[in-house]
């Protein structure tokens, strides 16, 4: 079980309200992301669900029972660090064991669950290192083996990918994701990747100065994002903004286009110079300047051979476009 | 760019100091080596030709030896352990946020400051003094008898003062220590369900190993040869008379420098097999 609701929960330190009041329910077996910019108050919610911060007000509530005053041990939720928090000096055995030592269990019992978890992480040849001796990858499936044999009702990330290179990161995604495919236990994510959430979630949270701007699967957030913020931050890259006549010719403040909504036509619309060509092989970005509409990013396909100076043509495709009032929020 | 002519240059210019601490080093070195093969009565003949190995023999085979080792084991393993528990909870407790923190630990290093010879005096006539002493008058206080401490208690007093001393340091080098602990270590372990009895135990002393170690050396090398607290205080009666002690008096009050400088050289080879066996701990944690 792993139920998760919080209820106008806040957080405040001094003066500064860093979660000014947020509501949110996340069922059993869901993958929810946290994303936002630095600064947004992602990892403070995670940390508060965790138990590490007091909240301020509101409460916090677990598989229904009230959890706001429980301590983090007695919460049933385990944690994964951004600096996987290795004990260095115990090996990755201990290190695995030690929430089980902690809880008492016999050793015949640690050392079943600790055999288990290594042999599903790939880690049963290293039990006997210490974390020093381990890659970034490994330290990182040691710490979500430590997670793993605690048996906890939810999995809370936080950031755990950001100290893993490029390479890694996308195949420790897979690990994660497959992990929760076969345990089935509530985990929540936090992450400043919107990739890393595009691609994890059952559900994303998309939070801006400790306010939630939208939650919703991937997909919706990509077709209907609720406002400009989560509109700019969702989709790479990103969408493509106009304000001006042409957003009130079509009766909104500001209008928004996704780079792959716009083809390049001969009798298209709008009219501008390639400025930067990026040919990645599988695409082209191309940053157009469209005087007037400012500049625009369209994707291309990989055979588009346009480069700097060429005037073009653009046609967005009619279906795709967002609008959006003066107040950033979506027309429908 | 190291060229051979710079590097010859760099000697050079380094040459000076080099020599310099070679033989402030040396020199007082090779006159306790010599002194301690002469027999050397400054004021009973003066020197008085070689000695061979009798001045060793006799150092070591005199009553006062035995009973000198085991004054300093007492001492310097009592003010080890008091500054090594005291200190890793005082830098617990400094570590903990709270008002005016700077200040506090600016005070915690004063008594590192303070002169041996001043610290003695100090402890003896204003805390010790069964009379006018602080802890005399708290007895009082309570109507105890007050203890005659450096009399009755020379050890407990000498450690105490030492450890006063010392304790600063153990102190500053712990908090740094503990200060570099990653906080997420503990978070974890809080989140694994560890005690902060269990934390502390597990996470938190494992982390303090490598500083304590350094402690550990640094402070046995210099507490082997304190002096100033026993001369201002028991001046060697009542038991206390530490190897070094035992020298100063040998030289200066039996005017035996032979005899002396024998005693010096035991000091020298004690303090270095300390310091090897130290150095080797320490050696292996850093390895880690």
């Amino acid at each position: 079980m792993g139920k998760i609701t919080l209820k106008s929960v806040r957080k405040s330190f001094g003066e500064t309200h860093v979660i000014p009041g947020i509501d949110l329910d996340i069922n059993d077996g869901e993958f929810v992301v946290f994303v936002g910019p630095s600064g947004c108050g992602k990892s403070t919610l995670l940390r508060l669900i965790a138990g590490l911060e007091d909240t301020s007000a509101g409460v916090i509530e677990i598989d229904g029972t009230d959890a706001t005053a429980l301590p983090p041990a007695k919460r049933g939720l385990a944690m994964v660090f951004q600096s996987y928090a290795l004990y260095p000096h115990m090996t990755v055995r201990k290190n695995i064991a030690f929430p089980l030592k902690m809880a008492g269990l016999d050793q015949a019992e640690q050392d079943r669950r600790v055999t288990h978890a290594a042999s599903i992480l790939n880690l049963s040849s290293y039990l006997d290192r210490r974390p020093g001796q381990l890659s970034g990858g490994q330290r990182q499936r040691v710490a979500i083996g430590r997670a793993i044999v605690r048996e906890p009702s939810a999995f809370l990330f936080d950031e755990p990918l950001s100290n893993l290179d490029a390479a890694l990161r996308v195949s420790m995604r897979q690990e994660i994701s497959e992990l929760h495919q076969s345990l089935k236990t509530t985990m929540i994510y936090v992450t400043h990747d919107q990739v890393e959430a595009m691609t994890m979630a059952d559900k994303i949270v998309v939070l801006n100065a400790g306010r939630i701007e939208q939650v919703g699967s991937p997909l919706d957030l990509y077709r209907s994002p609720a406002n400009l913020f989560v509109a700019g931050f969702i989709g790479s890259p990103k969408m493509n903004f106009i304000a001006g006549a042409e957003a009130q010719r079509q009766g909104c403040a500001t209008l928004g286009v996704r780079p792959e909504h716009i083809d390049i036509a001969p009798d298209g619309p709008w009219q501008g110079t390639v400025g930067l060509a990026e040919h990645l092989g599988s695409d082209t970005f191309l940053k157009v300047d469209a005087g007037a509409l400012g500049t625009l990013t369209v994707r291309a396909s990989g055979e588009v051979t346009l480069s700097h100076g060429d005037k073009i043509r653009l046609q967005p495709q009619p279906d795709k476009i967002h609008r959006f009032d003066t107040d950033g929020k979506a027309l429908r | 760019m190291a060229t051979k002519a710079s590097r010859s240059a760099a000697r050079l210019m380094m040459a000076p100091a080099v020599i310099l601490l070679l033989g402030w080093m040396l020199v007082p070195l090779v006159m306790t080596l010599w002194f301690s093969f002469r027999t050397y009565l400054p004021l009973r003949g003066g020197d008085q030709g070689f000695a061979g190995f009798d001045n060793y023999v006799r150092f070591v085979t005199s009553s006062a030896f035995w009973p000198a080792i085991g004054a300093t084991l007492t001492i310097v393993l009592g003010a080890l352990i008091i500054t090594i528990v005291l200190g890793v909870l005082l830098a617990l407790l400094l570590d903990q946020p709270m008002w005016g923190q700077g200040i506090v630990r600016i005070l915690v290093i004063a008594p590192f400051f303070v002169m041996p010879t001043v610290s003695g005096l100090v402890w003896k006539n204003m805390f010790l003094d069964s009379v006018n002493g602080l802890f005399a008058q708290v007895a009082r206080m309570f109507g105890a008898t007050p203890v005659e401490w450096i009399i009755d208690q020379p050890f407990a007093s000498l450690i105490l003062i030492v450890s006063w001393q010392w304790l600063p340091f153990a102190t500053l080098i712990l908090l740094t220590a503990i200060q570099s602990l990653d906080r997420e270590q503990l978070e974890a372990a809080e989140m694994d369900g560890a005690t902060a009895w269990k934390r502390f135990w597990h996470i938190i002393l494992p982390h303090l190993s490598r500083a304590i170690t350094v402690v550990l050396l640094i402070e046995t090398i210099f507490l082997l040869s304190i002096f100033a607290e026993i001369k201002m205080t028991t001046a060697g009666a009542f038991g206390t008379k530490t190897l070094t002690y035992l020298i100063y008096q040998r030289v200066l009050e039996s005017q035996n420098i032979g005899l002396g400088s024998a005693g010096g050289v035991y000091a020298i080879i004690l303090a270095n097999i300390v310091a090897i066996f130290l150095m080797r701990i320490v050696g292996k944690n850093l390895d880690r």
